[in-house]
């Protein structure tokens, strides 16, 4: 390693051949374990009632390949260790720029070309809108627990709250989902205010729990209120949005007719992606906005220490009820999207467990990234889908084996992993929401003094 | 004699049934700067707390500028010209010194930023090279400059210190008290300081007082106290000074 510090040209080159060279090795070793007891398997034959030798060539493939990655992401974070200890002088503000730079449009860009894609169908594109519609929920989140730095398990309670008084409102008054929207974030917001209000004086765990029966009471009385609710029947034939009155129907009024499309039942789920994504986009846009002024950062400094924010005379209370004003009002947008797609809602949607994998995804992607969030949420949402498809592991592990089954299990021990691989999430730096103007005159000045 | 700029008369606050100030009372005039000093627990952090309204005054009364503020909360009173810097220096460790300067204008408004933001570079040149950093990654002494400076961002008339030597190194403390000393000559700038370090914080003060258990036991100018019998064998070292 000392050798190729100082031959720059040669280090990057003797780096990855060490990468590959040890990575062999460790699989070959791997093989040899693996050998016998993956790929051999002892079976009683059936008809002639002896022992056979079953070669499981599938089981014996993923367990080298599951250590290749293994050893691959090791190697890779002790080089990142190493490079760390190197140049301790650069800046992690610096990586995140950049990363959000073009991490962010890449995913955009993606975002709205999939539905457009060839391979796309029905399936994927309701995959694309619950992990959109997560990802919108895990930026709302973020206003309250990233950046205010008030733990809330209860944030589903205004998810609900949004999707209800869609749901109401369009059944008792007829009104449109895009009249609904504004007041579904509203009425959450209000919610917002009325679960700040006594928690105003709890941190941490106790804040925790107050938050959690919270979002449990408002899931009970769903269940309870029989006659306005509907109970654990919920609410069904829930208006589903129009294209800003055009609705998505057969008849010559609809869509397809107005813009001489053919009908297609899929044109309406586009919409609804567009809809979320558009949402979800709106989402970002206030809360990285609202980061860099007062209140953001209000909110900011209050998650770092509140008595420093009293001595400077920020209105703590103020803080938090905005904090979760907003955070709620981003949960009411989405819920109101949710029962505009489901067309049926019930108590059962807003559970302790959606409160927990909101949480989940803010956690994992970190806590003051929003990127990170996009990341985790694909991981999550995507990531449990995806376990549903591994049916070829059922030639692995038998006919009896039902993946799905264990998906909760595979997930929490990839929480974990994560967790141990990077304790503050996915992207843990922060970003500076300001920098001083004169920043390169200055910092050429300092330079200069200090050559001279 | 010019009339007090803060006046604390009678101030009894508790903890729970615990009482930390038995009746203080003081006076700060303008442009004057006023030192306490007090053992631990003396009840020093306590009566700053209850100047800002943080922990109100249970008890007797707090004028600002002639105005009563111990009824009114925290965010009122710092606006009217008070800044605190608190104890332990409480700055905000995972954003910028640059962040942490803007979070001082927080009660007054971003108006005056620009030109502020480079008056306390001038005072702290190591914040400005330091202004992208994380607040927490700065030295003590560092974070104790960043720490005045962000509540000098409010454009006080009125400072509060608790402990500003807190865990410095002599000669960074000692800088410290110089930057206060220069502050209060050239600007004019009350100052009210409460300190352990009672060395460097008696030869600031115009005048001092000395608080044991909650109470204020010896009043009398900077020197005065400097050279007290009981202030040297209690706070100086048995006057090893």
């Amino acid at each position: 390693m000392s050798n190729a510090q100082h031959d720059p040209s040669h280090e990057k080159g003797d780096v990855v051949a060490g990468i590959i060279k040890r990575s062999l090795m460790a699989v070959a070793i791997a093989a040899v374990i693996f050998a016998p007891t993956l790929l051999l398997k002892t079976q009683v034959s059936q008809i002639s009632n002896t022992l056979f030798i079953r070669y499981r060539w599938e089981a014996f493939a993923i367990g080298c390949g599951l250590l290749l990655i293994w050893r691959l992401i090791y190697e890779f974070r002790a080089l990142q260790n190493a490079r760390a200890h190197h140049k301790s002088s650069s800046r992690p503000q610096a990586r995140e720029n950049r990363f959000g730079h073009f991490v962010g449009p890449v995913l955009l860009v993606a975002a709205i070309a999939m539905p457009f894609m060839p391979f796309t169908d029905r399936y994927i594109l309701d995959i694309g809108i619950l992990i959109i519609t997560y990802v919108m929920l895990g930026w709302g989140l973020q206003i309250v627990v990233g950046l205010a730095g008030l733990l809330d398990l209860g944030y589903v309670a205004f998810y609900a709250v949004g999707a209800y008084t869609y749901a109401l409102l369009a059944e008792h008054f007829g009104f449109g989902f895009w009249m609904c929207l504004p007041l579904a974030g509203i009425f959450a917001a209000t919610w917002g205010v009325v679960l700040g209000f006594p928690v105003l004086r709890l941190r941490g765990d106790y804040l925790a729990i107050v938050t959690l029966a919270f979002g449990e009471i408002i899931r009970v009385v769903l269940l309870n209120w029989r006659d306005f609710t509907g109970g654990s029947n919920g609410l069904s034939n829930i208006p589903r949005p129009s294209f800003f009155g055009i609705p998505f129907s057969q008849g010559p009024d609809g869509f397809a007719a107005t813009f001489g499309l053919e009908y297609s039942s899929l044109q309406r789920m586009g919409f609804l992606y567009f809809l979320i994504l558009a949402l979800a986009l709106l989402t970002f846009y206030i809360s990285s906005r609202l980061r860099k002024l007062p209140m953001g950062r209000a909110w900011e400094a209050l998650r770092e220490d509140e008595i420093a924010c009293r001595s400077l005379g920020l209105n703590t209370i103020n803080t938090k009820l905005s904090a979760f004003a907003i955070g709620a009002m981003f949960g009411g947008f989405a819920g109101s999207f949710f029962a505009a797609k489901q067309a049926f809602i019930s108590p059962e949607s807003f559970n302790f467990m959606e409160s927990a994998t909101i949480l989940a995804i803010v956690v994992l992607g970190g806590m003051s990234s929003q990127i990170g969030v996009v990341f985790s949420s694909i991981a999550m949402v995507g990531g449990i889908e995806a376990l549903r498809q591994l049916q070829f592991l059922k030639a692995v592990f038998g006919p009896d084996f039902d993946p799905s089954q264990l998906r909760l299990l595979l997930f929490g021990l990839a929480m974990v992993v994560v967790m141990l691989w990077r304790p503050r999430g996915f992207v843990s730096s922060r970003t500076p929401t300001v920098f001083f103007k004169e920043k390169k005159s200055v910092g050429s000045s300092m330079i200069s003094q200090g050559r001279g | 004699m010019t009339r007090p700029l803060l006046q604390i008369q009678g101030v009894e606050t508790f903890y729970g049934r615990n009482q930390a100030l038995h009746g203080v009372n003081l006076d700060v005039r303008e442009g004057e700067i006023v030192t306490m000093i007090g053992a631990n627990g003396a009840g020093k952090s306590t009566l700053m707390m209850a100047i800002c309204g943080v922990n109100k005054a249970a008890r007797g009364s707090i004028h600002f500028d002639g105005k009563p503020i111990h009824l009114i909360p925290p965010h009122e009173i710092i606006r009217l010209g008070i800044s605190l810097s608190p104890e332990g220096r409480r700055i905000f460790p995972r954003m910028t010194v640059f962040e942490n300067l803007q979070l001082g204008t927080a009660a007054i408004g971003p108006a005056h930023f620009d030109e502020d933001v480079q008056k306390i570079f001038t005072l702290f040149p190591i914040l400005e090279r330091r202004q992208s950093q994380r607040a927490g990654t700065l030295s003590g002494g560092e974070q104790q400059m960043l720490a005045i400076g962000r509540a000098l961002m409010g454009r006080p008339r009125l400072l509060l210190l608790d402990e500003p030597s807190l865990g410095l190194a002599p000669l960074i403390a000692k800088q410290i008290f110089d930057t206060l000393r220069e502050l209060n000559k050239t600007q004019g700038l009350t100052v009210f300081l409460v300190e352990q370090n009672a060395n460097h914080a008696l030869k600031l003060a115009a005048r001092a007082h000395v608080l044991v258990n909650g109470r204020i036991t010896l009043s009398g100018t900077g020197q005065e106290l400097l050279t007290h019998p009981d202030v040297k064998a209690a706070y100086l070292g048995g006057g090893a000074h």
